[in-house]
């Protein structure tokens, strides 16, 4: 031991992969649109007071901070509000580089979410393409984001900028 | 402020990608050491400490100053944690200032860190959470469609953010404990690096650095006893200010956030700054992707909307030459101990208006700002220091 010590030289770095299980409570709110992604469709919240659209639905709004009651199903089309082509490799990932993620905006929401674009060539993608969800088959449905297996264009015309500025 | 508080020492390591001969107490106890020794004080005139780092989850060591006490001289005295992401070296400052400011202590250690070498920011940024989609690729999957915003509602050329890319390595050239050194630096090795998060290439991002930030903040008869005893000046602090604001919100402006704008407000109202391009000889500003400088300069107040990428475009935010040096140490795109690198925004301004930055000092400079952001752009820290005692 001590001399194959001596020939690799001192210790200086070692890596200790460490795990952790944990419970996670989604809350009741969270919950209306987890149960949607498991029926295959979008569910969102109305604020009382703004009246702004919030999906997934948080329970309250960060704004007015008041709860969010009014439960409102969303559609599935949407607008790619702005979106990035990523061509990092890191660890844990788990889509092909490089890949485009969005800013997607369902119609009727006021708030944005993340997504995948495919269908559609990395630099055909403009702000303001219009997209639609395509869901994983029902057998794979589940209460997770997951479900939407990405969003892909519709051939709609591309919105103008102008018309969805306030949510840049 | 009830009274007034000044950085009377400053202390940084050589920061590298990895510094495999020291631990994390190593480390800042190296920063912390260079900081008493320019304050002319040992760990025992220390009444306080005030440590901050970015998420534990980075070196996977949950609340690391309780081990780092021992290193930081802190054992049977008050030390304090502040989490405020990547702002964090910003807002630990503040919060060891307002202990000097508040009468609470006279001298104050105030100490910063990332070990990114020790951990896997990428990886930590980016874990799965529960129920949701695996999409997020670290800090730059989150910036860059912003910046794609940025561009297309500004109608800013596509090479102002390679420009900044350059302009912060050649500042980096000039100082010697930056990461990163690239003599050979110019456009066309930006436009030819990887294009990671398009819009922004490899060399339009910061790296990952090992580092530490340390300073020794104090009131006002330390201050003056100090600068006779080592003949080096204080900075003194003309404001400070924090804000922060929800991640997700309807309506909310991502390229120009309202908790930015209304800190900056509030600092130079407290500093007396009403035309921060003009009064402020420059300015250390966190950007760890290219744009921000652009966006920043909108945001901060030193030029209209939509007008930002002009300054950067036209020089005036170089130290060759320009009006307004934003960055001279060369920023964070050229070094980025993550917990420190707000710290060492802070520390940089300070270190302006001592007039002791060496060859990145910006001739005669009395005023700086100091900034930092962090998380999803929802918490700002921002500090004014000058050469001369506030009114
Ligand atoms: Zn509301």
């Amino acid at each position: 031991m001590a001399a194959e010590e001596t020939a690799q030289g001192p210790v200086t770095m070692l890596s200790t992969p460490i795990r952790l299980d944990y419970n996670f409570t989604a809350g009741v709110a969270q919950s209306k649109s987890l149960r949607g992604y498991a029926e295959g469709r979008f569910i969102g919240q109305r604020c009382p007071v703004c009246k702004k659209v919030y999906v997934p639905s948080r329970g309250s709004c960060p704004k007015d901070a008041v709860a969010t009651t009014e439960e409102v199903v969303l559609p599935n089309t949407a607008t790619v509000t702005t979106f990035c082509v990523v061509n990092v490799p890191f660890a844990g990932q788990s889509i092909e580089i490089p890949y485009i993620t969005a800013s997607i905006l369902l119609d009727g929401a006021d708030i944005t979410f993340m997504g995948l674009i495919q269908g559609i060539a990395p630099e055909d993608v403009e702000m303001g393409l219009r997209v639609e969800a395509v869901w994983v088959p029902k057998e794979e449905l589940g209460p997770t984001l997951a479900s939407v297996k990405y969003f892909q264009p519709t051939g709609e015309p591309n919105r103008e900028v102008s018309t969805f500025a306030e949510h840049l | 402020m009830n009274q007034r508080c000044a950085v009377i020492g400053v202390g940084q390591t050589h920061h590298k990608s990895k510094r495999e001969d020291v631990s994390i107490a190593g480390l800042v106890r190296e920063a912390a050491v260079a900081a008493l020794e320019d304050a002319g004080l040992d760990f025992s005139d220390i009444d306080a400490v005030v440590v901050g780092k970015a998420p534990d989850m980075f070196e996977g060591i949950m609340m690391p100053e309780l081990y780092l006490a021992g290193a930081l001289g802190a054992v049977g005295k008050p030390m304090f944690r502040v989490h405020t992401a990547g702002s964090v070296g910003g807002s630990t400052a503040i919060v060891a200032a307002h202990l000097v400011a508040n009468g609470i202590h006279k001298r104050v250690l105030t100490v910063a860190f990332e070990k990114q070498s020790d951990s896997d920011a990428m990886w930590a940024l980016s874990v799965p959470q529960p129920f949701s989609a695996p999409l997020l690729a670290g800090a730059g999957g989150y910036f860059a469609p912003i910046i794609r915003s940025y561009i297309n509602k500004s109608g800013a050329p596509n090479n102002v953010g390679m420009k900044v890319a350059v302009k912060d390595r050649l500042h980096a050239l000039k100082n010697p404990y930056a990461h990163l050194h690239l003599p050979d630096i110019d456009l066309k090795m930006v436009e030819e690096s990887v294009m990671l998060w398009d819009p922004l290439h490899y060399l339009e991002s910061c790296p990952s650095s090992d580092g530490a930030a340390a300073m020794v903040l104090s009131s006002e008869d330390v201050a003056v006893a100090q600068e006779k005893t080592t003949g080096r000046p204080a900075a003194w602090i003309h404001g400070m200010a924090m804000r922060s604001e929800p991640t997700m919100f309807a309506g909310r402006n991502l390229m120009n956030p309202q908790a930015g704008r209304d800190c900056a407000k509030d600092v130079f109202a407290q500093a007396g700054i009403t035309k921060p391009r003009q009064e402020l000889d420059c300015a250390e500003v966190y950007v760890p992707f290219s744009w921000y400088e652009p966006m920043w300069l909108e945001n901060l107040g030193f030029a209209e909307e939509n007008e930002g990428w002009k300054l950067t475009d036209s020089g005036a935010t170089s130290l060759d030459g320009g009006d307004i040096p934003w960055n001279c140490s060369g920023g964070v795109l050229s070094s980025n101990p993550i917990g420190a690198s707000g710290m060492l925004r802070f520390l940089e301004s300070a270190l302006q208006v001592r007039n002791m930055a060496g060859d990145h000092q910006v001739p005669d400079a009395h005023k700086a700002l100091g900034h930092a952001y962090g998380g999803g752009s929802q918490f700002f820290s921002m500090w004014v220091v000058g050469s001369d005692k506030p009114e």
